[in-house]
């Protein structure tokens, strides 16, 4: 079955982009990982129309798009609550919808978070390059044209492999991540920590860090007190290989969380974020404040297991239905 | 210096960074390829990526399939199994450039800071092969050394806000070949018509780390011989 048209972007807001759970396996060609800053609630969004969790979405960045429905599909909104509206009537989120044709879905206004995900049943239909349909914006491939949305961009999604559902879906109250902003973050000590001072850990761990403006896709920029690393280092150290989440400080002392659009950096670590609270990063935006909790690896990975265990028993009761 | 015995680092809960050595140095980086084309031969479970740098190679893997500890003794147990002979001849390549001018800005700066004529820093440049370090940056951007002595020139102080798809740059003794579109800092003597990175071809990036460079000068008329 042929994929079929069913978005037509009206506005498509500052950066609206296709993610789906990013791009793994060519670090070694500088390409990375890109996809769902806030993961979770990608995955969320897939399950509840119906979709595997690692489908196409559109990810809506602080100020919605107006996007109208050329077809009746199933939708969710998930992630950050923008306020969206199916034409003058607010739209549940976290619950599918069916839109019908002619219907636009526009959003009123931020009220938390940072990130909202669109998943349609069958996903948006994307070419798959390199393992992911995400978009890397700096090299400007993958996603929808390797570009954010445009107005008058047509989008379109692909058959549903299993049958049409005929009823919503909805994630219970209890389950809907809390508000992200001012969240205290798990992170674990290294790969660099040995490289600051006892006193510049602590400093680091007690701290309030603002979020700066200066926050996009490739890091979070932060604003506190000084994290000065031991006298005798240089500023910078032999560029190397970076994961979401590591926090690094480069020459003015003030941290940047790494996060999806780079591979490399030559700046020391202090540490960095579990795993299990790299969604919630998805989710900061400027103007909030971080904190940070030291926990350790074996804590970091039990937090991981009962995400997934959360997400398999959300699994199990959709299917259930 | 090449360790006797990596340092393991944890990057979090999902990647550990194995540093063979403690410079930028031909050995240190030829055992990060080691290291990179054993796990590539031998994939470990649960491996998600692996990033080689100057002298570290990153693992990223899946929390949910396998852990740092065990990681690091699969990491152990291959480096002494790890057999140099059956690693691929590294390529060479050579990059036409068209140096100076509106395609290298800065080439008349690194002579006069050196002292020495435009055309000697391109015989310096043009003069040696150089070593692919790692690819980071931006997708397929080489990160290749050393540069001779006689043009080592530090970044410039203020970066620019869009540096051209093929600007070659120089940053102490780095050279770096932009392979999109991006703000940088390096000085740019010169412009390669080559694509570094294309997502729709396979491999996409144009070099890898272990490589071998080789620029040479071309003239402004002759990039009709690259127009695709």
């Amino acid at each position: 079955m042929a994929a079929v048209k069913t978005f037509e972007i009206l506005a498509p807001g500052p950066l609206t982009t296709v993610q789906d759970c990013g791009r793994f396996g060519f670090g070694a060609y500088g390409v990375p990982v890109s996809g769902a800053m806030d993961s979770f609630s990608l995955r969320i969004g897939n399950l509840l129309v119906g979709n595997a969790e690692n489908e196409a979405c559109l990810e809506i960045t602080v100020v919605g798009p107006r996007i109208m429905g050329l077809i009746d599909p199933e939708i969710v909104v998930t992630g950050a609550d923008l306020y969206p509206h199916i034409n003058a009537d607010p739209l549940k989120m976290w619950c599918s919808h069916f839109i019908r044709k002619g219907e636009v879905l526009s959003f009123k206004g931020l009220r938390n978070g940072c990130r909202a995900y669109l998943a349609v049943t069958g996903g948006i239909h994307v070419k798959s390059i390199m393992g992911s349909k995400s978009t890397n914006l700096s090299a400007g491939f993958g996603g929808f044209e390797g570009r954010s949305l445009r107005a008058g961009d047509i989008l379109f999604s692909n058959p549903s492999h299993c049958s049409p559902k005929t009823e919503t879906w909805a994630l219970q109250e209890d389950d809907i991540p809390a508000d992200p902003a001012d969240q205290s973050i798990r992170v674990i000590f290294g790969p660099q920590d040995d490289h600051f001072p006892s006193k510049t850990r602590e400093i680091f761990l007690d701290a309030t860090f603002r979020v700066t403006p200066q926050s996009d896709r490739t890091g979070i920029r932060l604003a506190g007190p000084p994290i000065e690393a031991k006298k005798n280092l240089g500023k910078s150290i032999i560029s190397e290989g970076v994961v979401p989440g590591t926090i690094q400080i480069p020459g003015d002392a003030q941290p940047i969380i790494i996060l999806g659009e780079t591979v490399t950096g030559g700046y020391r670590k202090i540490a960095t974020i579990a795993s299990a609270d790299l969604p919630f990063l998805g989710q900061v935006k400027p103007g909030d404040t971080v904190n940070f909790h030291r926990v350790s690896i074996d804590e970091a990975y039990q937090a991981i297991r009962e995400q997934e265990k959360r997400i398999n028993k959300l699994k199990e009761k959709m299917r259930a239905k | 210096m090449l360790f006797k015995n990596p340092v393991y680092r944890k990057m979090g809960d999902c990647s550990l960074l194995v540093e063979v050595g403690d410079e930028i140095d031909i050995d240190v980086n030829q055992k990060v390829r080691e290291l990179f084309a054993g796990l590539k031969t031998d994939p470990l479970v649960g491996v998600l990526d692996t990033v080689p740098g100057y002298r570290s190679l990153l693992i990223i893997f899946d929390p949910l399939e396998t852990t740092l500890r065990q990681i690091q003794e699969e990491v152990q147990h291959l480096l002494r199994t790890l057999d140099p002979s059956q690693l691929p001849e590294p390529k060479t390549m050579e990059v036409p450039v068209v140096y100076g001018g509106e395609y290298g800005p800065d080439l008349k700066w690194v002579a006069d800071y050196h002292g020495i004529t435009p055309e000697e820093v391109i015989r310096f440049h043009t003069g040696h092969t150089y070593h692919v370090y790692m690819i980071g940056f931006m997708p397929g951007y080489p990160y290749m050394g050393e540069l001779p002595e006689e043009i080592v020139t530090p970044r410039r102080e203020t970066p620019r806000t869009v540096v051209p798809r093929g600007s070659v740059g120089l940053a102490q003794k780095q050279i770096g070949i932009y392979s999109t579109q991006s703000p940088g800092g390096w000085q740019i003597i010169g412009w390669t018509p080559l694509i570094l990175f294309d997502s729709a071809r396979w491999p996409p990036g144009l070099l890898e780390m272990g490589d071998q460079v080789k620029f040479y000068a071309i003239k402004e008329e002759e990039l009709v011989n690259w127009q695709q």
